[in-house]
């Protein structure tokens, strides 16, 4: 069961070798260059593009990340979650040093590119991956000293995403709550899914081992406390935890303790499936007039309570690719055609709750269209925008009707200024579009993401 | 933090190599690190700089890391080429293996360890014995590594310096991921040994677990998958083990959720209480669905282990399905996979939701995905009895979209649910019958024609449909032609007129003289001659009635889905294949019964499971074996199985399709061969005949050697035989010559064979299917393996020369070495003189610390060449073979051979 990669390849958009690391010297860059650049050509047809691919007794695993290509090749039953996954984190380990990771910053590091394949991973395995610690030890240019450094003990410590002696004049703690929330609605309105993913981001800068501790007023918590739970609590259908956070311990008592890495990381993400009902409703109605002309009629609805106000809201509706000639009109907002996209922007700076504001779109179409019916694209409305905790009431977000609440409890008590940064949500429901090959239709709703 | 390395890739004066060389050898630090700088990018964009080994290797002393590790680099890349240089670096490598900084002891070690050249490994032990026992764990762990890397290159070094209990005092070590990386490295090294090296003990068992919570991510993985191995010795033990594994489901890494979940199901195997696995079952759900809000290609997997796991597992997900339903943003092979799991967890509940879910899919743009759509759409009818009223209504509505591809594809479905459920819902036809026009697939051609076909008594204007179709009737393809043939013949025994008489005239005409399809023409002249002599009988044979098809949306052999399962998150649960059928670089080279081309991981689907029926026995797609149910597709079969039994109908169909002068008449006399020959067919099997065979190779003539023993109580007669597609496309070049065979008797021949003539796609394997029948008996067919080394020629000899050059040539990827444990080369001459008998050419010989090291050259027909160097120590067990060849899909096949030929 056991088996490791036999090369890593960093390639190019059209599928050239930019740099590889050559681990066990059964796969070559020729072979793995000749399959990739043929994989590459005949993209288009779905079967082929699937992320792992076997050719000619080679495994192939790649991501890709701007224009570039992250590739593992295996002879071997290896893992491939753990060398996929390991991928992503080579992408952001490489924009942690170079701030984008491009085939011109590759290039223009590649001595450090090297440096950090051979640290990352060894005779195929993932070793390390903490881009803060790594870069303790593997230096840019910019900052290299001649003195040979040693290895972090953070390296090989149980706490590898911490270096000791961090020091700080003004300890801080900054918590962020970024939600976004996924509905899929039907084409007869029904919301039939939808789930809220949620993050807790945590900025930290806080001096030396920092023993921290985070409690949830998670349902089944509160109850093995025998705190009363009614309208407080929440249920949490899923929750995964940084690298830091004591699994084990979670798991016996529910208290989330950690050594937090030093600045900002995820502590932690959840997903609820709980109905939830979409904050902005928006319902689309396209007319198409003898083929040469469509009306779009938009209706934006905030469902929330009135004291809040959503803010930078911005939906997208897609448009027909041939649409020309945009005359637009708003009762709120600014509205504008990005042809490249084949939308129509409406942004609405600010969207108080229990409002309704309407958009009324005409375009030109060129009229001529092929006479077979070919299934039109059908691209969602996506809505964007974000909610600022102090417009809500307290700390529990009610608009999902859940409560949160993050009380923060840091067990060296050393520290007085703890900020708990407002509380944001980003929503992102997105509206499915409606089907445009029709005259008049009713809302078809649809909201992937 | 950015660089401006990039200058050193563009060195545009003429002379470059010289001047690298010059610059190299400056006595300014920095001049010489930007020179090595350049090396290092020249190497990168490809071109050769291993003729500045020696200049490079000078810089290697040196106090400046950075400096240090390029030339490390350097010499990773180039030590192979130029190992007699390589031994320069040695020194400085020792050195610094015992360097006051941790860094450079690790990384001399770990570079050390990555050079694959016979002198710097003798040199490595010593280091590496040091840095096992370092008191930095940074450099542990290296080490650790180091021991599985040596392992790759010499296996008996590393038992004889003692290195594997170095490593499995690891194991204890109190740095965790010393420990993980101790873990990994022992299991790679017992997956390449066949005796048990790393056995996990209840000790060894609860140490993991410690470590398992301290360990990084990736060290998790390991330890995790090592651990996976674990078996419990009773439920309660399981459930302890499971108790601790369980936190890692939180963990935000999906590989670590993905391998957790491989070991809870592992160990649920054992647990016997249905509430703890019910509760265990309530506690992976979450995660599980979790991994689809991961980066695309992670769910990827994800979803192709999920497929498994609801195969085993049905309740797991079976309130999830919702999770599934594909977003429009998702990358196409993300909603294949989901639409995938949507037929396999579709219930009476459910349904209603999953059908607007496919038909919403069915309207979208991507053409392959609106197939998979309507196809799943008939899957969840044939899978559910009570839905499949509904499914075909959605299918009804997608016919009236007119998009032609749907439309296609419904009516190819609607066949399947014709034959799951007759008499049922044949009142659509008519609906159908609407779209004739617009059909140009073979496929659906071929299922609207068998559905005329099978109710052409219901359909009144059935035999103009069909005329429609023939007049193209001979540049239709093969699928479609065989459809009309058996659907003409069943209008005419359903409704002898004189319309279906002209018809059935036609075709028969067609299919017999103007095609030169066997599979069509057979088929054709059964069905004419049945027609001519009893028309009765060929309705009981046309017109039979046919076996029920079944969901097939649980497809895996359940033995198959077990491997699986204990492979998730690997390469293996992703292909949805036995890792033996795609991992190439084993040293116990296992025999691939799958064919690769396949393992893109698109099997999963309906449409291609058919195609598989067909592609192991390398017949068309539409064998003839299945004359009156060729319109259904049947289940598919597991991909590991392939049972004898399954074999039969298509070899038969190749015996049957084969041009006749193939088959060889028995009449004349035999001319009897001596040694005793391996039994392939027992008379108990025989019914009394018992067949022993080999093929054997003389005068650079191969020939199978054939036993015929009668030991039945009849005399037997008309002796022929046949031999199924393999992959040296072996076949009988000359008439089998056996007399008839009295009861007690028995004959023996030589049959001339010839190579290449009927190649079997895929992968090479060494089995050969024969079928010998005679005129008293059924067809008996049997394996045989067929020993590669009959086949080298005499041509085979090389110069020296010409040896090391085409050695050199080869790209180390097509090396390929494997481990004969048993085998003992005792005396050198015989070893050569048996070897030279079988056209194994020796070429050198040199000697090595105690061990010899021969060469030797080997040629098959069409100049496929084996280059082998065999590593041996004279008189004590095990020998190395490594060999090149341009064709290294052969090396199973040669170690295969040269086992059988060093065993003598």
């Amino acid at each position: 069961m056991a088996g490791a990669a036999s090369a890593l390849f960093l390639l190019d958009i059209k599928g050239r070798v930019l740099v590889w690391r050559d681990y066990r010297g059964d796969v070559s860059a020729v072979q793995a260059e000749r399959f990739f650049t043929k994989f590459i050509e005949k993209e288009g047809d779905p079967q082929s593009q699937d992320p792992v691919v076997y050719d000619n007794g080679v495994s192939y695993m790649f991501v890709q990340h701007s224009n570039v290509y992250l590739m593992a090749a295996s002879r071997q039953n290896c893992n491939a979650a753990s060398l996929i996954s390991f991928l992503h984190s080579v992408v952001n380990v490489f924009k942690h040093y170079f701030e984008e990771l491009e085939e011109e910053s590759l290039r223009d590091n590649f001595v450090v590119v090297y440096e950090l394949l051979d640290e990352m991973m060894d005779f195929g395995y993932p070793q390390y991956t903490e881009a803060k610690i790594l870069s303790e030890f593997i230096k840019t240019d910019a900052y290299r000293m001649e003195t040979s450094q040693r290895p972090p003990m953070a390296v090989t410590n149980a706490v590898s995403w911490r270096s000791e002696g961090i020091n700080y004049k003004k300890n801080e703690v900054f918590l962020d709550v970024v939600e976004s929330v996924n509905i899929l609605v039907n084409t007869n309105g029904q919301v039939i899914r939808s789930d809220v993913v949620g993050a807790l981001k945590m900025r930290t800068y806080l001096s030396g081992m920092p023993e921290c501790k985070l409690g949830l007023n998670d349902r089944v918590l509160l109850e093995a406390q025998g705190r009363t739970t009614k309208g407080k609590a929440i249920d949490l259908e899923d929750i995964k935890f940084h690298q830091c956070v004591r699994l084990a311990r979670f798991e016996n008592d529910r208290t989330i303790s950690f050594i937090p890495p030093d600045g900002a990381f995820d502590l932690m993400t959840y997903r609820l499936s709980t109905q939830v009902k979409p904050l902005i409703w928006v319902e689309a109605q396209v007319e198409k007039h003898s083929r040469s002309r469509v009306e779009i009629m938009v209706k934006a609805r905030s469902q929330f309570k009135e004291r809040s106000t959503a803010t930078n809201v911005e939906i997208e509706l897609p448009v027909p690719v041939d649409a020309s000639n945009p005359n637009i009109r708003t009762s709120m907002g600014s509205a504008s055609y990005a042809p490249e996209n084949d939308a129509l922007m409406w942004k609405i700076k600010s969207f108080p709750g229990g409002k309704e504001y309407m958009l009324r779109a005409e375009f030109s179409l060129s009229s001529i269209t092929a006479e077979e019916a070919t299934p039109e694209r059908k691209a969602p409305i996506r809505v964007k925008f974000e909610i600022p905790y102090f417009t809500v009431s307290g700390i529990q977000v009610h608009l999902h009707k859940h409560n949160y609440l993050f009380y923060f409890m840091i067990s060296c008590g050393e520290w007085h200024d703890l900020y708990i940064n407002t509380i944001t949500c980003s929503i992102d429901p997105v509206v499915h579009p409606p089907s445009l090959s029709q005259n008049c239709f009713p809302l078809v709703l649809r909201f992937p993401n | 933090m950015s660089g401006h390395d990039s200058k050193y890739f563009s060195t545009t004066k003429k002379g470059e190599i010289p001047e690298l060389k010059e610059e190299l050898n400056t006595q300014y630090k920095d001049k010489r690190k930007d020179a090595v700088k350049k090396v290092i990018a020249a190497m990168t964009v490809g071109k050769d700089v291993s003729s500045l080994f020696t200049d490079v290797v000078n810089c290697m002393q040196t106090e400046n890391l950075e400096l240090k590790k390029l030339v490390y680099l350097y010499l990773i890349n180039y030590a192979k080429s130029q190992p007699d240089l390589a031994i320069l670096a040695v020194n400085t490598f020792v050195k610094d293996s015992q360097d006051p900084n941790p860094l450079i002891r690790a990384l001399a070690v770990r570079t050390m360890g990555c050079i694959r050249v016979d002198k710097i490994t003798e040199y490595l032990c010593d280091p590496l014995q040091r840095c096992l026992k370092d008191d930095d764990p940074y450099v542990r762990k290296t080490a650790a590594i180091c021991v599985a890397k040596l392992h790759d290159i010499n296996a008996e070094l590393v038992e004889d310096r003692g290195f594997l209990e170095s490593l499995k005092d690891l194991i204890s070590d109190n740095n965790p991921m010393v420990v993980a990386n101790a873990v990994a490295a022992l299991a790679e090294i017992q997956d390449n040994s066949a005796r048990p090296i790393f056995e996990i003990t209840s000790h060894t068992l609860s140490k993991l677990l410690t470590a398992l919570n301290e360990c990084t991510e990736w060290g998790q993985v390991f330890i995790l998958d090592a651990l996976s191995r674990y078996k419990a010795a009773d439920a309660l033990e399981a459930e302890n083990i499971v108790e601790r594994v369980t936190p890692r489901l939180q963990h935000a890494n999906c590989a670590v959720v993905l391998s957790a979940v491989k070991m809870i199901l592992q160990q649920m195997e054992m647990i016997t209480s249905t509430d703890v696995v019910r509760n265990l079952c309530k506690k992976m759900a979450p995660p599980l669905v979790t991994l689809l809000s991961a980066e695309p290609e992670l769910q990827y997997v994800a979803l192709r282990n999920i497929n498994l796991i609801v195969q085993r597992r049905p309740t797991i997900l079976a309130h999830e399905i919702k999770v599934f339903f594909c977003k429009y943003n998702d990358p196409i092979y993300v909603k294949m996979e989901k639409l995938e799991i949507m037929i396999k967890l579709a219930s009476d509940r459910n349904i209603d939701q999953v059908l607007l879910e496919f038909k919403e899919y069915a309207t979208e743009v991507d053409v392959d995905f609106v197939r998979k759509a309507v196809r799943a759409i008939g899957r969840c009818a044939i899978k559910l009895e009570r839905a499949a009223e509904r499914c075909i209504s959605v299918l009804l509505e997608l016919i009236k979209i007119k998009v032609n591809y749907v439309v296609q594809e419904a009516i190819i479905v609607i066949k399947d649910i014709f034959r799951r459920y007759p008499n049922t819902y044949e009142s659509i036809i008519a609906t159908l019958c609407e779209s004739l026009d617009t059909l140009d697939e073979p496929e659906a051609k071929a299922s609207m024609i068998w559905i005329i076909g099978e109710y052409a008594e219901r359909i009144d204007n059935a035999d103009e449909l069909l005329e429609s179709f023939l007049e193209s009737f001979p540049e239709e393809p093969a699928q479609v032609q065989l459809q009309l043939l058996t659907a003409t013949v069943k209008l005419f025994l359903k409704k002898p007129t004189e319309g279906p008489q002209q018809m059935i005239q036609v075709v028969l005409n067609n299919a017999t003289m103007e095609t030169d399809n066997p599979d069509l023409r057979d088929r054709a002249y059964i069905y004419w001659r049945l027609l001519s002599t009893d028309p009765e009988a060929a309705k009981d044979v046309v017109l039979a009635e046919k076996p029920v098809i079944s969901d097939d949306s649980n497809q895996l052999d359940p033995s198959l889905l077990d491997e699986l399962l204990a492979n998730i998150a690997t390469l293996s649960s992703v292909y949805h294949k036995p890792p033996e059928t795609f991992v190439t670089r084993v040293k116990t080279a296992a025999q691939t019964t799958e064919d690769d081309e396949n393992a893109e991981g698109s099997e999963a689907g309906y449409s291609e499971s058919s195609a598989h029926t067909a592609d192991g026995a390398a017949s068309p797609p539409t064998s003839a074996s299945n004359v009156p149910y060729a319109g259904a597709r049947q289940p598919a079969p597991a991909p590991s199985t392939s049972p004898p039994a399954a074999l039969v109908p298509d070899l038969m169909g190749d015996l049957l399709g084969m041009d006749n002068s193939a088959m060889v008449p028995v009449d004349q006399p035999s001319t009897p061969a001596s040694p005793p020959l391996p039994v392939l067919l027992p008379a108990a099997t025989g019914q009394g005949l018992q067949i022993s065979a080999q093929l054997t190779g003389q005068d650079g003539q191969i020939f199978y050697s054939i036993l015929f023993e009668n030991n039945s109580q009849i005399p037997l007669d008309g002796f022929m035989i046949q031999f199924n597609k393999n992959s040296f496309g072996l076949a009988a070049a000359g008439p089998l010559q056996i007399p008839q065979l009295l009861p007690g008797t028995s004959a023996a021949t030589l049959l001339p064979m010839a190579l290449f003539q009927n190649m079997s796609a895929g992968p090479p394997s060494s089995l050969l299917q024969v079928a010998v029948k005679n005129n008293q008996q059924p067809v008996w067919y049997f394996n045989d393996k067929i020993s590669m080394h009959v086949f080298f020629t005499e041509d085979g000899r090389m110069e020296r020369g010409s040896f090391l050059e085409t050695w050199r040539s080869l790209p180390d990827s097509n090396e390929v070495s494997k481990d004969f444990p048993g085998i003992t080369v005792n005396g050198v001459e015989a070893t050569l003189d048996q070897l030279a008998a079988s056209n194994m050419f020796f070429i050198a010989k040199r000697k090595h610390a105690t061990q010899d090291v021969f060469y030797f050259s080997a040629r098959m027909p069409r100049g496929i060449t084996f280059l082998t160097e065999l590593t041996t120590v004279i008189g004590t067990p095990g020998i190395k073979c490594a060999i090149k060849t341009p064709n290294p899909e052969m090396a199973g096949l040669f170690f295969e051979a040269i086992e059988t030929l060093l065993k003598g």
